[in-house]
């Protein structure tokens, strides 16, 4: 198998580097890349779309369609992932440890009933990995709001510098991975449960087909967001702004679902229990 | 020769692309380790994205952010101060931009069904793996 590797690697390499010399040199403004559809790009999209980000403005309202079937992709995704590796939870004893909040010291409990055990004095750790971690505990705590807002500022200003829903979306999904990482995976799902994402994760996709669909019952193309003059009020170019909003909205909200949920359901094998 | 060589050294992003592409390709033939080969997925995946970014490069053009766009009514500027030279080509930025997060999505079903195999057969190596399915 190495061999057969080693060969495919080398003829492979060996074609592509015959073909380099065929390549446009790098950064050449001549290009055929930058000579068919992206001049119109750079040049129509301020006046047809009032978006300055031409790369917001390409992926929400020209390539709409291929956006949205990528967000459907991502929730798919998630949604493999989760009849995958989800287990129901099972009613039977197991053995939990738990830590003495102000000595430090650990306690095995075997428990018999469907309750766990809740004590003030006393904090459950995962069974393989609790070390102290006083420090990163404090940090995270204090990061994590300031990374959140950032994140929404990514998405609400995506118009006007580089961001957007895709990238908001990541950032958000990974402060929430941060908490469930720096703590554990019950106080990250205790913020925002199973059942949250996996509602918010289709909403994100209803908001940008719904948005498409409600062009449609306005009589215009679907995702032609120019229709949504007549409900917001604003002339039909500063609508395909405002649609392109609403769309990153959902994209953010379908990304960030995702994210926490293909986490938790790997880092914990689908029972939700002990993470990372 | 020369000439070839500063070919080369020229369109480096080719080379590293090529390179790194290489190296994904290998891992996911050659490695038997299943994570392995996810990873090796994933370098393959990188290149592809560093491959489209590079061609979207232009010489002395910056970010594709229209200056002086913003604010209201800032559509009615009117399309003839916009020079496409003065703006890099925005179009494999879009494309990979979707690109980086579907594969973010694809590994993520890729380890849920490393995870999977690892249950069935208690091991992630694929000559193991197959050893088992024989036996039976």
């Amino acid at each position: 198998m190495r061999a057969l590797g080693i060969i495919v690697v080398i003829l492979t390499g060996a074609v592509l580097l015959y073909a380099l010399g065929d390549f446009p040199s790098w950064a050449d403004p001549t290009s055929p890349a930058h000579k068919h559809v992206s001049p119109a790009y750079i040049e129509k999209s301020l006046e047809q779309t009032s978006v300055p980000n031409i790369v917001t403005a390409v992926l929400a309202d020209y390539r709409g369609y291929d956006t949205m079937f990528e967000t459907t992709v991502i929730f798919g995704a998630g949604v493999v992932c989760f009849f995958l590796l989800r287990t129901p939870r099972k009613d039977r004893a197991r053995v939990r440890r738990y830590r003495h909040v102000l000595t430090g010291m650990t306690i095995r409990v075997k428990e018999t009933r469907k309750t766990p055990l809740v004590l003030e004095e006393f904090e459950r750790i995962d069974t393989l990995w609790a070390p102290h971690d006083l420090i990163i505990k404090t940090a995270c705590r204090i990061l994590i709001p300031f990374i959140q807002l950032f994140a929404l500022y990514v998405i609400a200003h995506g118009h006007h510098s580089p961001g957007g829903g895709f990238q908001g979306g990541v950032i958000l999904g990974a402060s929430l991975i941060l908490l469930a990482i720096s703590h554990d995976l019950r106080t990250a799902l205790g913020r925002m449960s199973e059942r949250l994402h996996a509602i918010l994760c289709p909403i994100g996709v209803f908001i940008y087909a719904g948005t498409g669909a409600l062009c449609l019952a306005l009589g215009f193309n679907f995702l032609d967001y120019g229709a949504l003059a007549r409900i917001l009020h604003v002339d039909p170019v500063t609508a395909r702004s405002h649609g392109i909003l609403i769309v990153e909205i959902g994209v953010g909200l379908a990304v960030m679902a995702t994210m926490v949920w293909i986490y938790s359901n790997i880092s914990s094998k689908g029972k939700y229990d002990e993470g990372l | 020769m020369s000439n070839l060589l500063s070919s080369i050294v020229d369109n480096y992003n080719y080379l590293i692309y090529i390179i790194l592409m290489m190296i994904g390709l290998y891992a996911m033939i050659a490695k038997k380790n299943l994570v392995k080969k996810i990873v090796g997925m994933n370098v393959l995946q990188t290149a592809i994205i560093l491959f489209y970014v590079s061609i979207g490069a232009k010489k002395g053009a910056t970010i594709p952010i229209i200056q002086h766009g913003h604010g209201e009514g800032a559509h009615e500027m009117g399309a003839s101060v916009i020079k496409a030279a003065e703006y890099i080509n925005p179009l494999p930025h879009v494309l990979m931009l979707t690109a980086i997060v579907v594969a973010v999505a694809t590994l993520g079903v890729a380890l849920a069904l490393a995870i999977k195999v690892y249950d069935r057969y208690q091991t992630l190596e694929e000559d193991e793996i197959l050893a088992q399915i024989r036996e039976k």
